[in-house]
């Protein structure tokens, strides 16, 4: 097994892909070499020696982060971690947002899923300039194949750059990207005790989208019940409702957006 | 299964440690990890033999160090136990906290030969 992406077979590498481009290369999402380092015997030592070393395991990703946020910085790039669960309407939330936006800011999408680049077609009919990022059998981004992602796109200074996660709640909770936001979105159509269940998303997000609102009438989600349950996990969210669908609710969070860009001084809203 | 992302992660930092120290293999590995951490420790237990399969920590012994999770009160100073992240405050049930422990993911010692 590749002793970074795990992957063994065809299917589970990670790709990254330019809208029309050939899905050929292999990238490893850590940069390393394959060594094999078994084969090494040039120092034979029998000696037991305890190295103490405490090191963060998520250290090399969360300096990678760092890597990325500088540059994000010093671009003035404001940069948005989507995450939810699949089917949330992310990609839709997505191309309304640049649909309605893209005369007022300049934008940059990176999309992340296991397989196939059907989101990023549909950003790219958007004239907006985007990257695939192909997990394989990975289930989250992680800062690398963010900065491989972007590396392969010119980013503007003063632009946004939205990446949308691996649906998936758990897994891309505990991998920065360099983001200066994380956005949470869930929807109408799932259970309303979702924040509860799923707590470590909601702690490290700054937003909490609501979508689907049209639907309400249809469903037993609990709007003000879902609001508590991601309150008592982190009191400083910031909700929008909204209908990607419909355009409801989408003028606040359009607000917010604008505003965040015009007032961009790296405020860095996460925790650490 | 991010799970299989952090073993991926142990064996790397093992692997630059143990070439560092010019080292055969790890016999042992020390790690630390906390109950708010994010990792289920069942799938890491899974993941863990498919991880360190052909590297030099193939048979490494690992223990784990589980740290509880203990949390600050914001409104009232209270210290308190939790096990969930949305666990309000006995004593005057807010939810405003620091997280003392329990998020950690570390590695805290590696016995090589």
């Amino acid at each position: 097994m590749c002793s970074t992406c795990g992957c063994s077979d065809s299917g589970g590498e990670v790709k990254i892909t330019l809208p029309g481009e050939k899905s050929d290369n292999h990238h490893h999402g850590h940069g390393h070499h394959h060594e094999h380092t078994h084969h090494d015997h040039h120092h034979h030592s029998h000696e037991k020696t305890i190295l103490e070393i405490e090191q963060d395991i998520l250290s090399n990703n969360d300096l990678l982060a760092q890597r990325n946020r500088g540059y994000f910085e010093a671009k003035n790039i404001t940069a948005i971690n989507l995450v939810s669960s699949p089917g949330s309407g992310k990609t839709s939330l997505l191309e309304a947002t640049l649909r309605d936006l893209k005369a007022e800011i300049k934008f940059s999408v990176i999309e992340g899923d296991q397989q196939t680049a059907n989101d990023a077609d549909r950003i790219d009919a958007l004239k907006i300039p985007v990257v695939q990022v192909n997990t394989g059998k990975g289930c989250h981004l992680d800062s690398d194949m963010v900065y491989k992602a972007f590396k392969k796109m010119e980013l503007k200074d003063d632009s946004v750059l939205m990446i949308e996660n691996v649906g998936n709640l758990v897994c891309p909770a505990m991998f920065d990207l360099g983001e200066q936001y994380r956005v949470v979105i869930i929807s109408t159509t799932e259970g309303d005790d979702k924040p509860m269940k799923y707590p470590d998303m909601f702690d490290n997000s700054a937003i909490c989208i609501i979508n689907k609102i049209d639907l309400l009438p249809y469903v037993s989600f609990d709007v003000e019940k879902a609001k508590d349950y991601a309150r008592r996990i982190n009191p400083n969210l910031t909700f929008f409702e909204l209908s990607a669908t419909t355009g409801e609710g989408m003028d606040a969070w359009y607000s917010w957006l604008k505003q965040t860009i015009s007032s961009n001084n790296y405020k860095d809203l996460k925790k650490a | 299964m991010h799970e299989l992302s952090i073993a991926l992660g142990i064996v790397k930092i093992a692997e630059d440690e143990r070439q560092k120290a010019k080292a055969q293999k790890v016999d042992r590995i020390e790690l630390e990890i906390g109950a708010l951490s994010g990792v289920e420790l069942g799938s890491f237990e899974f993941v863990w033999p498919m991880a360190v399969k052909d590297t030099a920590l193939e048979k490494a012994i690992y223990e784990v160090d589980y740290v509880k999770g203990k949390a600050e009160c914001l409104e009232c100073g209270q210290a308190y136990p939790i096990e969930n992240l949305f666990d309000s405050c006995p004593t005057c049930k807010g939810y405003f906290k620091d997280i003392v422990s329990g998020k950690e993911l570390r590695v805290k010692a590696l016995e090589v030969s």
